[in-house]
């Protein structure tokens, strides 16, 4: 009877070791880069972020940029995805190649002429429900100022429950300058949808606040 | 405020209807009064004696606990005593065995100083050799006093001379055998000196055994006081139970303290070793295993010390034969080695891993240039031998957790017994509040039953005053009826207030 109970309490100890419970801790971050019009200009800035973000992401969790263009909703779009490895030392060099692809993709990159935000979002719970992490952040570094080609339905709603989605950088257009309401709508347009789906969303635009950006 | 229709008696007044209701209530009140005062009386008394016979079985579990509690106070000194008074008796021996072996050697160098000493004093007092026998003779003709006559002055100049050259000879016979006796007399000042010290050295060592034998006399006397099972002795023990706990329980603390560096040097690496990202119980397993590694460190240092017997917490351990013993002192000493290096080690690799975070952490916040900067820090193997240094010891100094820990665990037992003790006449304290709360609040709810029926009372007073006035009548009309009736009432009274004075006790 008391070998049995050993045992049972073992079993117990190792199932709740298993890698179940690995993913149950980990943070998956995907950050969506408008590479639209004259944002591109912006980049430095979307550089800077991500390399907070490497720092701040530690072993098992998972990263992923992607750019918005004319149509996100593709794997194409996506520019750098790493899951850190166990090993601490492992991770470190994984976030030293992740930073040499974006600086590369950022010195070679070209503008796109529509902005498919939606479908950047949408690629993104996609891959975020796939990895199944613990916590689901997407990034926007963009004015939000969606644009869509002719043909591309995007009015689809947004399963987000469990997200935490975060618009950065959502800098103000000369039609915004000109009537602010526009700006205000935008950013009140994007609120209602993420909520609507489910989701939790913030605006973080000024660049000094990063550190609220992976706070649980 | 309206009363409901139902409890209307008089439709039109309400007043009325009140009114009514209150004489109503107040009669049925009056009616039962006897019963219900039975019944608060009873109740409170119930509660009273209940409280009280709880109180009264917290009492005795509380008197069982101290005695209890005594018994194991005295039988934990008693076994600390017997520790100390066998050590002392242990030094004594080793005592007399190392130094005192010395004393034969110590005597017999005395007296061959002494025998030296006498020799050299018999050589010291030797007569002097005595100037020859004719100086005497000539004596009185060298005093002659000098005559004009050549020869004679030449006669007695040459005695004269001669009886000098004898004085000068005996004179220099006599300072050559002073000479020779303060020669000898100064021989003796190294033996005399050698004496002194031999004394010195035995006055020492009987002093030590003087001062050992009074510690044990000062032990043997608090053991016969815990034999004796006094009160002196036990609040003796109590009180340095006490002061045992809050010390040891200081200088847990401060383990607890090393500990968790301990820990901070070792989590980190293992998370290279075991996986940073891997859980189990909410709990990192990186993390667990660097509590596991020092636990086990812990573990080995307990052992350590219960194989050198320094500690008793396993008993086992102390009575094993030597042999087993020192085995096991060895195996637990070359495995804390181990753990140690192990831990000095993780150390290392800690401090490379930190350098790296920080060169990738400068790198992604600060460029180049900052990354390169933090890389090439001189100076940093000072931070990596501290570590190291740290990892290494820090398992041994854990090693000594044991004996704060024995005392705490021994000295807890009795602080929580005293607690418990306090803990028990508390509650029996309350307990006999409660009752006699019961009791007064029985009292107060009779008078104010009574109260709230003043006013059947106030007639039935002026009745009975009535009654009174008739009965008085009536008594002078048949006196030899009335010291009966009288007796009656007063051993009704007294018998009341006993019932009273016992409930009270």
């Amino acid at each position: 009877m008391k070998k049995i109970f050993l045992a049972l309490l073992l079993l117990l100890g190792l199932s709740s070791c298993s890698s179940d419970g690995a993913n149950k801790h980990n943070r998956g971050v995907y950050m969506l880069v408008d590479t639209s019009g004259t944002y591109t200009q912006e980049l430095q800035k979307a550089q800077q972020i991500i390399n907070y973000i490497l720092s701040q992401l530690e072993s098992g969790d998972s990263f992923v940029v992607a750019s918005i263009d004319t149509g996100s909703f593709s794997e194409k779009d996506i520019i750098a995805k790493v899951t850190f490895d166990d090993r601490p030392s492992k991770a470190n060099q994984q976030k030293r190649a992740f930073v040499q692809i974006v600086d590369n993709y950022v010195k070679h990159v070209k503008s796109s002429p529509y902005t498919d935000i939606t479908g950047g979002i949408l690629q993104a719970t996609e891959f975020l429900n796939e990895k199944d992490t613990a916590s689901k952040t997407i990034l926007i570094f963009s004015d939000l100022k969606e644009e869509l080609k002719k043909g591309y339905v995007r009015d689809i709603p947004l399963q987000l429950q469990g997200y935490k989605v975060i618009a950065l950088n959502v800098t103000k257009l000369r039609s915004d300058n000109v009537d602010p309401r526009k700006y205000m709508t935008r950013l009140k347009e994007w609120k209602e949808k993420v909520e609507k789906g489910g989701g939790e969303w913030e605006v973080i635009n000024d660049l000094e606040r990063l550190d609220k950006l992976l706070k649980e | 405020m309206k009363i409901p229709d139902f409890m209307m008696i008089v439709s039109s007044s309400q007043g009325l209807s009140v009114v009514l209701w209150i004489v109503i209530i107040m009669m049925l009140l009056y009616m039962a009064r006897k019963p219900a005062h039975e019944a608060i009386t009873s109740a409170s008394k119930v509660l009273f004696h209940a409280f009280h016979l709880i109180a009264a079985s917290i009492l005795l579990a509380e008197k069982k606990l101290k005695e209890r509690n005594k018994e194991v106070l005295l039988a934990a000194g008693k076994e600390a005593t017997e520790r100390i008074i066998e050590r002392e008796f242990e030094r004594i021996d080793d005592y007399v065995k190392k130094d005192l072996a010395q004393f034969p050697t110590l005597q017999r160098d005395i007296r061959d100083n002494v025998v030296k000493i006498d020799e050299d004093y018999q050589q010291s007092t030797e007569i002097p050799p005595a100037p020859p026998g004719w100086t005497k003779a000539i004596e009185p003709i060298a005093a002659i006093p000098a005559s004009e006559d050549s020869m004679v002055v030449e006669i007695l100049k040459s005695i004269r001379d001669t009886l000098e050259k004898g004085q000068q000879k005996a004179l220099d016979a006599y300072r050559e055998s002073s000479k020779m006796r303060h020669a000898h007399l100064s021989k003796m000042i190294p033996s005399l000196r050698q004496i002194n010290k031999s004394i010195g050295v035995l006055d020492k060592n009987v002093q030590v055994l003087l001062d050992r034998s009074a510690t044990v006399d000062r032990h043997m006397d608090e053991y016969y006081e815990i034999n004796k099972k006094s009160d002196k002795a036990a609040q003796m023990l109590s009180s340095s139970s006490l002061t045992q706990f809050f010390i040891s329980g200081f200088v847990l603390a401060i383990a607890i303290g090393g500990a968790f560096i301990n820990f901070n040097l070792i989590a980190r690496p293992m998370q290279e070793m075991v996986g940073g990202s891997v859980y189990m119980m909410g709990f990192r397993v990186a993390d667990i295993a660097a509590l596991v590694i020092i636990l086990v460190e812990i573990s080995m240092g307990l052992f350590l010390m219960e194989s050198l017997r320094i500690t008793r917490l396993f008993p086992i351990i102390g009575a094993l034969e030597d042999k087993v013993r020192i085995r096991m002192i060895i195996v637990s000493f070359v495995f804390l080695f181990l753990l140690a290096s192990v831990e000095a080690g993780l150390a290392y690799m800690r401090e490379l891993l930190s350098a790296d975070d920080a060169a990738l952490v400068a790198g992604l916040l600060g460029g180049t240039a900052a990354a390169q900067e933090g890389v090439e820090q001189s100076g940093r193997w000072i931070t990596t031998a501290a570590q190291m240094g740290m990892g290494f010891i820090l398992p041994f100094a854990l090693a000594f957790i044991a004996i704060p820990l024995e005392s705490f665990i021994h000295s807890s037992r009795t602080v929580l017994g005293v607690l418990m003790a306090g803990f028990l006449r508390l509650l029996a304290v309350l307990s006999r509040f409660l009752g006699n709360l019961s009791r007064y609040i029985g009292k107060s709810l009779v008078n104010i039953y009574d109260l709230l029926i003043f006013f059947p009372l106030w007639i039935e007073n002026i009745v009975t005053k009535l009654e009174a006035k008739h009965g008085s009548e009536e008594e002078k009309k048949e006196p030899q009826k009335k010291p009966a009736a009288k007796r009656t009432r007063k051993t009704a009274a007294s018998q009341e207030s006993k019932e009273e004075t016992k409930d009270a006790l």
